[in-house]
């Protein structure tokens, strides 16, 4: 055998694994989701070919189409509250261990601790926190002698007890991804400003911002399409159909329930699941790619 | 101007040590309510249990089939990082210090699978495993979290193996070393960094996922930990110290790890957004 012929083999032979692996994994599945949104299924086998007529319903025909918008609408709600209270926050317990207090490492560890455990755990706690009469939450109001509300239980209360499950237990990694990023700032810039007399807040609204638009870009891009894809927690809070009444429903509890049935509904809908699968993937793509290119526009003109 | 300084630090460290109580407390809570009875929790949830008796943890352990969940996790947990670690190694290292002509395309055919959320691939993916005779088996699971995680460890390491220096292999195969000695005990020792950030990356989000297990398994036998959490908390649902018992020792394992390697946990998890 030739060296050449040697080494090419050896080198297919380090590809090879990761390269099935891939290809019956990710690259194939990912093509097939694209040709089933067009077939109608029969069990878990695609049946006919029916054009777009799965597109069409869940986008303008009843009974999906109304669940559908109402999903994304909710979905959008997410991420505009993740952005603002999640991130807003991550910002500022940035900044404040940015100063390299004693024990910033502590707290640094102790901010991330929540983001390694489970959606499933950290769902269920705050599921029996929000618990109505038994829950730590309503003992605390009653204490200061509020009457809470049954927060999961509510419609106007839900969806907004979820997210701030969310921000509790994520808002470690916004934090620290913003502190990498204020900690490439140069001492000189932060001590040139300082000399003039800013102050912290002049520091965090118009000198430490713009500089940290690459962290922002990041944090972002994470949220959107965190949030656009939201699931675990919703679906152990408020379990497959977003109750109440759908108050908390989401465009991946949505797909869940399409694809593989629920309690209530019970049926596989391969058809109409791939459609949305297909619908959500161009969605996150267009989106975050148009989304992307704004950012790094504005990282460039700060 | 210093003492004003000194008050303001005072102030912001008071908030960050509101804002750790605000993190730890909810944990705390969880912890001190796994020792207590329904009665004790529903009359005084803010006090320190009357005892420390492990009643509820013991009733978890002969109950339910909680060890059972937790092996299943420590199994394919341990058995996918393994993998994409080794996969992504060999793939990286091909790569990263060989040059032929397909290695752009075949490192953006790994790279593509970074921007797709594979969750939006699960009908496919049913579909696939159930062609393989893999739905329900833990086999067919632990080959999904490799091809999850392949991407970024293949990023990962081929990012590091390039920044090794061509005279280390070239001294190797002077001495007559072959292609697999000078790969296994010259260059990969020195990956060794690299890897654990490419291992703790995937291990973190495959020892907490929940979605491809609620799809893929549904013998009970073969749950893993966080799925097998959901049958427990619906069985028990009027006990609440089981349940808080149940819920603190799920989260035991992964959080003495962390503690133990919180340093590296943080910039494994984080790798991925920071450049």
């Amino acid at each position: 055998m030739s060296s050449r012929l040697r080494l090419n083999v050896w080198i297919a032979f380090l590809l090879a694994p990761g390269l099935v692996v891939m290809t019956l994994f990710v690259a194939a599945p990912l093509l097939s989701s694209f040709r089933y949104a067009f077939y109608n299924f029969n069990g878990v086998l695609p049946d006919t070919f029916i054009g777009l007529a799965n597109f069409r319903d869940v986008l303008f025909e009843a009974p999906f189409a109304a669940t559908t918008w109402r999903a994304l609408g909710h979905n959008a709600i997410v991420f505009a509250a993740l952005m603002i209270t999640q991130n807003g926050l991550a910002y500022l317990i940035a900044f404040a261990l940015l100063k390299s207090l004693p024990g910033h490492r502590i707290h640094q560890t102790i901010v991330f601790l929540p983001v390694v455990l489970s959606a499933v755990i950290v769902g269920f706690l705050w599921k029996l926190f929000f618990h109505p009469l038994f829950g730590l939450v309503n003992a605390a109001l009653a204490i200061i002698g509020i009457h809470g509300p049954p927060w999961l239980g509510n419609e106007s209360t839900a969806l907004g007890s979820i997210i701030f499950t969310n921000a509790w237990h994520w808002v470690g990694f916004p934090a620290l991804i913003f502190l990498a990023g204020m900690q490439r700032i140069s001492k000189e810039t932060l001590e040139a400003a300082r000399i003039d007399g800013a102050t912290d807040r002049v520091l965090l609204t118009s000198i430490i911002w713009p500089l940290v638009a690459p962290s922002t870009t990041i944090v972002a891009t994470l949220t959107f399409i965190g949030s656009f894809n939201w699931f675990e927690l919703p679906y152990v809070m408020a379990g497959a159909t977003g109750s109440p009444g759908g108050a908390t429903d989401v465009l991946g509890l949505y797909f869940y329930r399409t694809a593989f049935g629920s309690a209530s509904s019970g049926l596989q809908d391969f058809g109409h699941g791939s459609a949305l699968a297909v619908l959500m993937f161009l969605f996150l793509a267009i989106t975050s790619g148009l989304g992307l290119r704004y950012l790094r526009r504005r990282e460039i003109e700060a | 101007m210093q003492h004003g300084e000194r008050g303001k630090n005072a102030l912001i460290q008071a908030l960050l040590i509101l804002n750790a109580v605000i993190m730890l407390y909810p944990l705390a809570v969880m912890v001190l309510s796994a020792f207590k009875t329904n009665a004790e929790l529903f009359a005084s949830p803010f006090a320190l249990p009357e005892s420390f008796a492990p009643a509820n943890f013991s009733r978890m352990w002969s109950e339910t089939s909680f060890l059972r969940y937790l092996g299943n996790s420590v199994l394919i947990t341990a058995a996918s990082v393994a993998l994409i670690v080794v996969f992504g190694t060999m793939a990286a290292y091909a790569i990263a210090r060989y040059p032929f002509r397909l290695s752009a395309a075949v490192f953006l055919f790994f790279l593509s699978g970074l921007m797709v959320p594979l969750k939006l691939a699960i009908i496919p993916l049913f579909i696939q495993l159930n062609a393989l005779g893999l739905i329900d088996t833990r086999a067919g699971l632990t080959l999904i979290y490799v091809a999850m995680g392949l991407p970024s460890a293949v990023f990962i390491m081929t990012g590091f193996l390039r920044t090794l220096p061509a005279e280390l292999e070239e001294s190797a195969r002077i001495e007559g070393a072959s292609e697999l000695r000078t790969m296994l005990a010259i260059m990969l020792p020195l990956a060794r960094p690299a890897m654990v950030i490419a291992a703790i990356q995937n291990a973190v989000p495959i020892w907490n996922d929940f979605f491809f297990p609620l799809v893929f398994i549904s013998t009970d036998a073969l749950k893993t930990l966080p799925q097998g959490l959901t049958v427990f908390m619906g069985e028990y649902n009027t006990d609440w110290g089981v349940l808080f018992a149940g819920l603190t020792l799920s989260a035991l394992p992964i959080t003495l790890v962390y503690i133990a390697l919180s340093r590296q946990f943080i910039a494994g998890l984080t790798q991925g957004a920071i450049k």
